[in-house]
Formats: structure tokens, sequence, C-alpha cells
């Protein structure tokens, strides 16, 4: 098998080439020297995909001239693949299936139980410890076993992007991550939270002294999800980043590898958990915002006890999320219009914040916009040729290799930069809405004579049940519950901050 | 004002329900909405050997502490150099397999004479860390046989690629599952 003329001669030629080393010497400095292939703006002439060379043997040389004149001939020309004597077989490229082959339906398939046996279990059976028993269990499946993907917190991005974005298109999967819990909660309260959820379970695991965070801390820190919760939707819906999932705090753990940072944030919010309960949760987790909205309304919202409170205070303090509503103190209180003037002055504050909002996002565009990876590329080719920057700067350097010109690049960018103002005016009049209304719902005072939970911060958890004097009735552990005793127990302690 | 004294639970209980109606509507219309568009095929992370740039990102910005992203070879379009410019270091002192002579930084190439004058050169992949020193060599002076890839073996498929996120030539992009490979030179055309 000899006859292959042309080629074998130019191997033969190339072959030469390769066998000396003096040869070689002269094509030494081949890599990373080469100055920028295009210095000025103006556009390639060809669209090779040939790197250039700055001092290469004659034969390679020729063999490169020949390939301009060829486009789209491919650099596999070089050396062409030798015909073998020795019956020597080429080796096959492995190609390692996906390590988790479609798992989408089992996946859906067990959220579904673990939110149907967690409703059951919060609203009907009222274990703490059978809640945290189907927990451990959503930690191992969800958490250690998938890794942590496909999860509900980090759907928002894929839904806002395939509701925006024409082209993107949601994996089945995803979207029933995405609305399963949610229209659990609608019903049940946030029982997602309290078994399903493999960050949640993971925080209640560590959880050994909890500790009250101030009331105004507290407040303030339940307004950053909203924040996250838009700047998460306003990210993905752009195409520029899922920050939900780059700023997971214990997907590291959860694949047991991870960067240093990745390894740093989820300690600092596990060693944080152990004080203060559920700190991703309730101070950052954006799907929380949203089920917590949703819980509000929900139907069959878990109690404290089904029957009646007899304001025995011995739960008063047992929430470690701070998710219980006290009954307000019936002698104190202002009078009715301080307080309606004060709402006034709220209601007319609400469209300033909105407005500020809006106008401090639409500031805010500018520097967003340049997360979104084309028009980063658009202002680095764009410093690059204004010269602020080198021309050897990678991205720079590979969008001259693709050869087009940089003002069709320009062209594109422009328009999707304009509408990042837009966006920052939504997301900052989003922001100025949430701060607005919180306010004027810390100003409102509702009177309640019990103790309830508190319906958008309860995670279902069950702890609190436990303190109820009349959940052990239920339960049989006593005959009947001593009122008095307790009621008078209870007015001799100390009130509660 | 008789409607504000008294704690009105019909009036609480009728907006709640109707906020419910509101957000199961919601729900139900995003999800046909959507379902409409999704799929149920899974899909995920490949690179485009021919967009790809050699910057060496593949081997940083991984999540796994070991890239998902190695070397490979397609052998079809290997010249079976004796001086392979994707194995050698630039002004190499002999032509063997010293370490000193070597490219690779983790010695992940295997050079194995066939016969004269070839040599075969494959990835011992537990060695390679993806940081492409070879396939700057080989695709600058050689076939460009060697080429990045994401191991399916080893990715776990993030929904957001950090490799991709940083990548300078916006070289990795989401392929179906069932076609999980962009091997160079097959499949082309």
């Amino acid at each position: 098998m000899k006859g292959r003329p042309q080629t074998t001669d130019f191997r033969l030629q190339t072959t030469d080439h390769r066998l000396q080393t003096s040869d070689f010497r002269q094509t030494r400095d081949y890599r990373p020297q080469t100055p920028a292939l295009h210095h000025s703006s103006t556009p390639p002439l060809h669209h090779s995909t040939t790197p250039p060379i700055r001092t290469a043997h004659p034969s390679v040389l020729l063999l490169l001239s020949a390939l301009l004149f060829a486009p789209y001939a491919h650099a596999a020309e070089r050396f062409p693949p030798p015909d073998f004597e020795s019956g020597y077989s080429l080796p096959e490229t492995t190609t390692p299936p996906p390590r988790i082959a479609n798992m989408a339906v089992v996946d859906v398939v067990v959220l579904l139980f673990t939110l149907g046996l967690a409703s059951y279990l919060a609203l009907k059976r009222r274990r703490r410890n059978e809640i945290l028993y189907l927990s451990m269990f959503s930690l191992v499946y969800f958490g250690f076993y998938r890794e942590g993907c496909v999860c509900a917190i980090g759907s928002i991005q894929n839904v806002s992007l395939a509701m925006f974005d024409g082209r993107a298109v949601i994996p089945l999967g995803v979207l029933a991550f995405f609305i399963l819990p949610l229209a659990f909660t609608l019903f049940f309260g946030r029982t997602f939270c309290a078994a399903a959820c493999p960050h949640g379970a993971l925080q209640d695991l560590v959880l050994v002294k909890p500790v009250k965070v101030p009331a105004w801390l507290e407040q303030g820190l339940r307004l950053v999800p909203y924040v996250y919760l838009g700047g998460a939707v306003l990210l993905a819906a752009t195409g520029s980043a899922f920050i939900i999932c780059q700023f997971d705090p214990f997907i590291g753990l959860f694949r047991m590898t991870g960067t240093r940072n990745m390894l740093l944030f989820g300690g600092g919010f596990l060693i944080a958990g152990m004080f203060i309960g559920r700190p991703y949760c309730r101070y950052l987790c954006p799907y929380g915002a949203i089920l917590g909205l949703l819980s509000k309304v929900s139907k069959w919202h878990v109690a404290i006890t089904p029957d009646e409170c007899i304001q025995c205070r011995l739960c008063e303090e047992s929430c470690p999320f701070a998710a219980i509503h006290h009954p307000t103190p019936s002698e104190s209180g202002e009078a009715r219009p301080v307080g309606r003037a004060r709402l006034g002055r709220l209601l007319l504050l609400l469209p300033v914040c909105v407005i500020l909002g809006g106008w401090l996002g639409a500031r805010l565009s500018g520097p967003i916009s340049l997360l979104h990876p084309q028009i980063d590329l658009a202002e680095q080719v764009f410093l690059a040729e204004t010269g602020q920057l080198k021309e050897t700067d990678d991205a720079v350097k590979a969008f001259r290799q693709t050869g087009r010109p940089s003002q069709e690049l320009f062209d594109e960018a422009l328009p999707m930069k304009e509408r990042y103002v837009t966006w920052g005016w939504f997301f900052g009049a989003f922001v100025g809405l949430v701060a607005g209304l919180k306010l004027i719902q810390l100003s409102l005072k509702r009177t309640r004579t019990d103790y309830e939970t508190d319906r958008a911060n309860c995670v279902a958890c069950a702890r609190c049940f436990e303190y109820c004097p009349y959940e052990h009735v239920r339960r049989g552990d006593i005959d009947f519950v001593p009122v008095e005793a307790l009621t008078k127990a209870a007015s001799e302690k100390e009130p509660v901050a | 004002m008789p409607n504000e004294k008294k704690p009105d639970p019909t009036r609480r209980e009728f907006v709640s329900s109707g906020a419910r109606g509101l957000g199961l509507l919601t729900l139900g219309s995003m999800g046909g909405y959507l379902s409409g568009r999704s799929q149920a095929e899974e899909t995920v992370w490949q690179i485009d050997a021919e967009k790809c740039i050699r910057c060496g990102k593949c081997a940083t910005e991984c999540v796994l502490e070991e890239s998902a992203v190695k070397c490979v070879h397609n052998f079809d379009m290997c010249g079976y150099c004796k001086l392979c410019t994707g194995y050698f270091e630039p002004e190499p002192n002999a032509l063997n397999t010293g370490a000193e002579n070597q490219l690779c930084p983790t010695g992940a190439i295997k050079r194995k004479f066939v016969e004269d004058p070839y040599f075969q050169y494959s990835i011992e992949e537990s060695l390679c860390v993806g940081c492409a020193k070879c396939i700057e060599g080989c695709t600058r002076f050689g076939n460009g046989s060697l080429f990045l890839q994401v191991r399916h073996d080893r990715c776990v498929n993030c929904n957001d690629c950090s490799i991709a996120r940083s990548c300078p030539s916006q070289a990795i992009e989401r392929v179906p599952a069932d076609q999980p490979y962009k091997l160079k030179g097959k499949g082309e055309g």
C-alpha cells in the first residue's frame, strides 16, 4: 500500500523535517510571542481558522500560504495521517456517557412524594422527629446523591430565562421543580422548606444554640431575599449570569469539592447556622421569598395548636426562626389618628421609594450589563481598539480570530445594553416597592389575641407543637391541661421583648 | 367604623382565597406556557474545539477540584509525528520521554513507538488537568488532533457552567445529552 504518490512525497518531506532537531530549532519560538494578528480596527481580510505563525519551517509556511487560499481547508492537512504498514489500528477516542443519565422523572416523583409526605406529617401527624427523618432523606437524596442539582431555588433562573428569552428552553423536570413546591405551599404552607429542601435540612441539622436576632436586624435582613430574587431574575432573564447557582452555599459540600470561595461561603453559613436558625432560608433564599408570599394565603397552614390557645406562653420562644406572632398587648397602643397619619405618610412614601429605586437601578444598569458575555466582549474589544486594553487579551484575541468585524459586535451589543436600562428600572422599582411595603407592614398593628404562626416565615418544622400542652393531650401523654395553673404561671413570667 | 372594630374573618378569608386562586392561575398559566416551550431531553455542556483558544481557564475555573475538562485525542487526524509539537517542549534536549522534554506539566501524554518514523500519543486521562498546553502546540504546528472536551464521566452538569462563564471565546455551550461530545474531525459536514 504505497500508492498515494503526491501525499506520500509530501509526507516524506515533512517527515524529514520531523527527524531533524536542528531544523526544528529554527522554529523554536513558536509559542506565545505572536503579535496580534490585526492591529487596527480594520476587519480581517480572510476567514481562515489558521493561527498566526511568526517563524516557521519553510514547508509549514508553504502549507500555510496554501491554506490561506483555501479558506475552508482543515488544519488536518498539515501532516496527513500515515498509512501504517505494521498492521497498527487506530485507537478509538473514548466518549464516556453523561454521569447522571435522565433522572428527571425519578427526581420529580421523589419530590412529589416528599412534598406530600411532608405536608401530611406537618399538618396531620405533627411530629418533629418524623419531619426530621424525612428532611434527612431529602438531604441525602437531593443533596448528597443528586449533588444539589436539580433544585427548586435555582429553577427560578431557568424559568426566568425561558419566560423572557424566546430561544431558551427549559427542561420539564426543572419546570416541575419550580412549580410543585409553590403549588403545595398555596395549600399547606412552606412544607417544602420543612422536609423537602436539602438546604433547609442541612441548616436544621447544625442548629445547636439558637440566639434571638434583634427585631430591627431581623426585619431588615428579611428584605434581602427579595432583592436577591429581583437580581437573580434580572440576571437570568437577560442571560447574564445564574447568581443563585454561583453563590449556592452548600453545593460544594454536597459535591464534596469546590472552589475555596464556595467552601468558605458554605462553611460560614454552617457556622452561623449553629446559632442563627436557618440563616440562608431566612436572609437570602430567593425561593423562600416567593414561598413566603404564597404561604400567607395558604389554605391549610400549620397552627401551633388546633385547639384553643390558653396563652400559657410555653411556645413563646420555641421558634428558632422568629416565626411566631405574639398576642398584641391589650393596654398599650397609640391613638388611632396617630397611626392613621403615619400610614398616610408611608403610603405617600411608597411611590417615592419606587421611583427612587427605579432611578438608582437604571444608574446601576451599566455595570450590571457587563455581566452579559456579549456586552462584556464588546466592551473589551472597544477598549482594545481605543488602546486601553492590549490586543493580546484572551477575549479580544479570540474575537479577532473569528474574523467578525467589530462594528457588527458593537451594533449587536448596544441595543442589548440599552435593554438593561429598562431592566434596571424594573429591578430598582421592585426593590423600592418591597422596602416601601415593608415599612407599611411594620406600621400596621394587627390585633392578635393568641400565639400564631407567622405564615410567611414559618417553615412548618413542627418544633413549636411540642410546647403546647394540648398537643400532649392529643398524643395521650397527659389526660388534661391544667389551664389555671398554666395561665397563672404565664402571668408571672417576665414579658418578652 | 363598625367594620374595622371587630376582626372580620370572612373578609380575610375572602381576600386570602382570592389571592390563592390568583396564585394558582398564575402558576398554571406559567406552567402551561413554559411546558409548551420546554423539552424533556436533557442537555449537557460541551466545548466547541473550533472556538477554543487554549487559554487554560478550563484547568482552573471548573467547580471540581480536578477539572471535568480533559484533553482528548482524535487519532484519525493525528500525523503520528516523531517530533510532536504537542508533546515536546520547543527546544527538547532529545526526542525521548524525558520529563524535561515534555510540554505536559503532568506527563499525561504517553508516547509509544508504532513503526518508523511514527509514534502514537495517547492521553492518560487521570493525569490530565485540562491546561491545553499540548493543544496549543498541536493546533499551532500540527494537525490539531488534540483538543479539549468536557468529560461526562466527571462533569456534574451545573446549571451555570463556571468555565463557560469565564471562557474568553464563549466556546462552551449546551448540547443534547444523547450527543454529548463534539469530537473534532468527526461528525462534521
